[in-house]
C-alpha cells in the first residue's frame, strides 16, 4: 500500500509536469447484459461461464485504468443484469441516464430497440453479443458500433480457407435452432461470395440421444451426401455437432460449428503477444478467455484508447475519433483494429482453429482488397445496406 | 558415429581462439545459440531457463544476464563455460532489461505484472518495484544513468524513472504497442519504437517532448504489417536500424534527417538485433524462420542467413580477445 501511495504522489506530480492540458476526465461506463435461457443440448460438457462477456469487461476496464492513473482519466464500470421476462429496455433507460457509455450483450431486436430510445441520443453504444448481419446492413443505427463480429466475418474467414484447400465442394447438416439458421444462411452468402458450390444441405432432426447413436445414425445420415470435400455443421448451440465428427461416411473435414472453427479468440490463440491478454484473462476469471469476453474487451479498450488521444470523454467526440483513421486499437492480432465508417464494424481478423491449435488466419494471404484485406471479412461498403452512417 | 566424441573435443579445445561472438536467445527452445562472427556458424547452444527472451553482458563481458521469462527469473551465466552462476531475484516474467552504466542495476520489465523491478546483481535483492503501465517491455537507461525508460505496450506510455529516487517524473503517450526504447546522441535524444502504430517517436530528454516521428513504408507490404520493434545505433549514431517485424525488412533510418533511406530484406518476422566490433555488421533475429540475418553495414545487403533455434528473439555481441 506505501508504495502505491508514493506512486500516486509521484504521479500526480508528472501529471502536471508532462500533460498540462489534459483535465480530470471521468468515463462511466454501463454494460448491460440480457440474460437468455440456454436452449437444451445433449452434453453438458461445457458449462456457459456465469461471467461470460462480462469478465472481458473487466479486464479492459483494469487495462484502461491503468493509463488512466497516468493521465487523469476516470473509468468505472457498472454491470446491469437484465433477468429473464424483466424488461431491458427500462433497465437501458437508467443505464443511459447515468452512462453515456453502454455495452449491450442482447438479441439484435432487443439492441435496436435500445439504439432507438431518446435516452440512447448523442450517446454511444457496443454491440457486443449480436453476430446478426442485419445489424450492419439495414438495421444499422448512427449511435451503435459493434465490437462482436457478423456471422458473415466469421463464414467468410471459413470460406476463404476452403478456396485456399481447394475444397470446392461443400455440403452442410443444419440444425434447427435460428442461431444454427441464421449461421447457414450466412454460410450460404459466404459460399456464394467466395464463387463455391454448397453441393447439399440435411436439416438435423434426430431426437436420439446421440451420446449413444452417432455411430450407427451419423454415418447414415451423411451417407447420402455422397462425396465432398468438407462438411459444415451448422450447430451454434453446440447441441448436435459434436458427435459428427469421426462419424461421417466419407473420411472429410468437419467444419462450421464444431472441428475447424472461426472465432474472434480461442485459447490457442498466443501470437502477437495475445499470450499476455489470455494470462491477464485467465489471473482474473480463472477460465481460458472466450470470444464474448473479447468483444467486451475490445468495446471497453476501444473507448480507453479514443480518450486518451482524443483527451475528451465527450460521447459525439469519441464517436468520431473512433471513426476517423486516426484511430487504431491493439487488439493482440498482428495489426491495428479499426471501425468500418459505413456500418460501425469492428475489424478484425479472425482465427480459424480447432481445439489444438490455430490453424490459419484470415483474412488469409491472396485474398486482396483496394482498402484493406481485412474488408474480405464481412459486409463490404456495397454490400452493406447501412445509411446511418451515411454523414 | 565415432567421430563425434572427437569432434567435440575439438570444439571444445578451439573454443578459446575462436573469434568475437553473436548471442542469441531462443524462445520457444529455452536455448541460446553462440554464433562465430568470423565463421557465421553456430559453435555453442547452451540450455537455458524457460523462454529466455532479453540477454544483456556486464560491461566487462564477464557474465551474461539472461531473462528468463517463464521461470521468472535473471539467470547469470559465465559465458566461458556456459555454466549458470546463480539467479537474481527479478519479479515474475521478465522479458527485458537494460543494465545500469554502473555496471550494478538491472532495470526489468516484469511484463505481466504492470512493474519495473530494479534488481541490485551484487547483493542480487530488489532495490525498488516501479508500479508502470500494462506489459511494460521496453527498457532503457540514459548514458549518464539518471533517467531509466519502461515502455507500457497496452498502456501506450513512455514511463521515465528518476535513478535517484526510482520514481516515474513523466509519462509520455506514444502510439500503439510501444516495444523497444533507446537513448542516442549522448542521452539528449529518446527513441521509442510503436509496433501497431508503426512508428518510432523521438523525444527530447531534456523537456520530455516529442520532437519527430519517423513512420515506414515498405512497397508491396501492407501498412498495417510494417511493424517496428528492435533497434540499434551504428557508430556515432548516425543511423539507426530498425527490425520491422512481420514485413520482414529492416530499414535504415537516417538519425539527422530522420528518413529512412533504405529497408533490406531478412528473414521472418525481425525482432532484435546487435552489432559486431567495429559496427560494419549487424545480426538480425527472425522470429519466425528461426535464423539470423547477417547485413554489410557498408553495402546495406543481407550477406548470410544462419539457422538458429525456434524463435530467436535477442541478441548480444561478444568480443572475445
Amino acid at each position: 500500500m506505501k508504495l502505491v501511495r508514493q506512486f500516486m504522489s509521484a504521479c500526480a506530480l508528472c501529471l502536471w509536469a508532462t500533460l498540462p492540458a489534459h483535465a480530470e476526465i471521468s468515463v462511466p461506463i454501463t454494460h448491460l447484459i440480457v440474460e437468455e435461457p440456454a436452449p437444451p443440448v445433449l452434453s453438458n460438457l461445457d458449462p456457459i461461464p456465469g461471467d461470460l462477456g462480462e469478465a472481458g469487461a473487466h479486464v479492459a476496464l483494469k487495462d484502461n485504468a491503468t493509463t488512466g492513473r497516468f493521465m487523469g482519466h476516470n473509468y468505472t464500470l457498472d454491470v446491469a443484469r437484465v433477468p429473464e421476462g424483466d424488461d431491458p429496455l427500462a433497465t437501458a433507460r437508467s443505464a443511459l441516464a447515468n452512462a453515456p457509455f453502454l455495452l449491450i450483450d442482447a438479441p439484435a431486436d432487443v439492441v435496436t430497440a435500445i439504439a432507438d430510445l431518446p435516452e440512447a441520443a448523442g450517446k454511444l453504444l457496443f454491440n457486443v453479443g449480436s453476430e446478426d448481419p442485419a445489424l450492419r446492413s439495414d438495421a444499422c443505427r448512427a449511435n451503435l458500433l459493434h465490437t462482436a463480429p457478423s456471422l458473415s466475418m466469421r463464414t467468410d474467414a471459413l470460406v476463404q480457407f476452403f478456396v485456399k484447400k481447394r475444397w470446392s465442394d461443400i455440403v452442410m447438416i443444419r440444425g434447427q435452432n435460428p442461431k444454427d439458421l441464421a449461421y447457414a444462411a450466412a454460410m450460404e452468402r459466404s459460399l456464394a461470395k467466395f464463387r463455391l458450390d454448397l453441393a447439399a444441405s440435411k436439416d438435423w432432426g434426430f431426437d436420439a440421444d446421440m451420446r449413444r447413436n452417432a455411430a450407427q445414425e451419423v454415418p447414415l445420415f451423411t451417407q447420402e451426401f455422397g462425396d465432398y470435400d468438407a462438411l459444415v455443421v451448422a450447430d451454434e448451440i453446440h447441441d448436435f455437432g459434436r458427435y459428427i465428427l469421426y462419424n461421417t461416411w466419407e473420411a472429410r473435414p468437419v467444419t462450421g460449428s464444431e472441428g475447424l472453427t472461426a472465432v474472434t479468440w480461442a485459447p490457442v490463440v498466443e501470437q502477437w503477444g495475445a499470450a499476455q491478454l489470455q494470462s491477464r484473462f485467465e489471473e482474473h476469471a480463472e477460465r481460458p478467455m472466450r470470444p464474448e469476453d473479447y468483444a467486451a474487451w475490445t468495446a471497453i479498450r476501444a473507448i480507453g484508447e479514443a480518450v486518451t488521444r482524443a483527451g475528451s470523454g465527450d460521447p459525439a467526440t469519441l464517436r468520431a475519433f473512433m471513426l476517423s483513421d486516426d484511430f487504431e486499437l491493439a487488439g493482440f492480432k498482428g495489426r491495428p483494429l479499426t471501425f468500418r465508417q459505413w456500418n460501425g464494424q469492428l475489424r478484425q481478423p479472425i482465427p480459424l482453429v480447432h481445439a489444438r491449435a490455430l490453424v490459419a488466419n484470415a483474412p488469409l494471404e491472396g485474398f486482396l482488397h483496394q482498402r484493406t484485406e481485412l474488408d474480405t471479412l464481412g459486409l463490404d461498403e456495397p454490400e452493406s445496406q447501412c445509411t446511418a452512417f451515411a454523414n | 558415429m565415432k567421430s563425434l566424441p572427437i569432434l567435440t573435443a575439438l570444439l571444445l579445445t578451439t573454443a578459446p581462439v575462436l573469434a568475437d561472438e553473436i548471442w542469441i536467445s531462443n524462445e520457444k527452445d529455452d536455448t541460446l545459440s553462440v554464433i562465430d562472427i568470423e565463421t557465421m556458424e553456430v559453435v555453442r547452444t547452451i540450455e537455458v531457463g524457460e523462454r529466455p527472451r532479453g540477454i544483456t553482458f556486464s560491461k566487462d563481458y564477464s557474465v551474461l544476464y539472461i531473462c528468463a521469462s517463464d521461470s521468472d527469473t535473471v539467470q547469470v551465466m559465465d559465458p566461458e563455460t556456459g555454466k549458470i552462476l546463480h539467479e537474481l531475484p527479478s519479479g515474475e516474467d521478465p522479458e527485458q532489461f537494460v543494465l545500469h552504466p554502473d555496471n550494478r542495476h538491472l532495470y526489468i520489465a516484469n511484463e505481466d505484472d504492470a512493474i519495473t523491478t530494479v534488481v541490485d546483481t551484487e547483493t542480487r535483492t530488489v532495490v525498488a518495484q516501479i508500479d508502470v503501465g500494462i506489459e511494460p517491455e521496453g527498457m532503457a537507461v540514459s548514458p549518464d544513468g539518471k533517467i531509466a525508460i519502461t515502455t507500457s505496450e497496452t498502456t501506450n506510455m513512455a514511463h521515465w524513472i528518476d535513478t535517484e529516487t526510482q520514481r516515474l517524473f513523466a509519462n509520455t503517450l506514444v502510439d500503439s504497442r510501444p516495444r523497444h526504447a533507446e537513448f542516442v546522441k549522448d542521452g539528449t535524444e529518446l527513441w521509442v519504437s510503436a509496433e501497431i502504430g508503426g512508428t518510432i517517436s523521438v523525444f527530447d530528454v531534456a523537456t520530455q517532448t516529442e520532437k519527430a516521428k519517423i513512420s515506414f513504408e515498405v512497397a508491396n507490404v501492407h501498412p498495417d504489417r510494417v511493424q517496428p520493434v528492435g533497434f540499434e545505433f551504428t557508430a556515432g549514431d548516425t543511423h539507426a536500424y530498425v527490425a520491422l517485424g512481420p514485413s520482414n525488412h529492416v530499414a535504415v533510418v537516417n538519425a539527422e534527417t530522420y528518413e529512412v533511406e533504405d529497408y533490406i530484406l531478412v528473414g521472418r518476422r525481425v525482432w532484435h538485433m546487435d552489432f559486431n566490433a567495429d559496427r560494419s555488421q549487424v545480426f538480425t533475429t527472425n522470429g519466425v524462420s528461426g535464423d539470423v540475418t547477417v547485413i554489410d553495414v557498408a553495402s546495406r545487403k543481407p550477406i548470410k542467413t544462419i539457422k538458429v533455434g525456434r524463435f530467436p528473439w535477442g541478441a548480444a555481441f561478444r568480443p572475445t580477445n
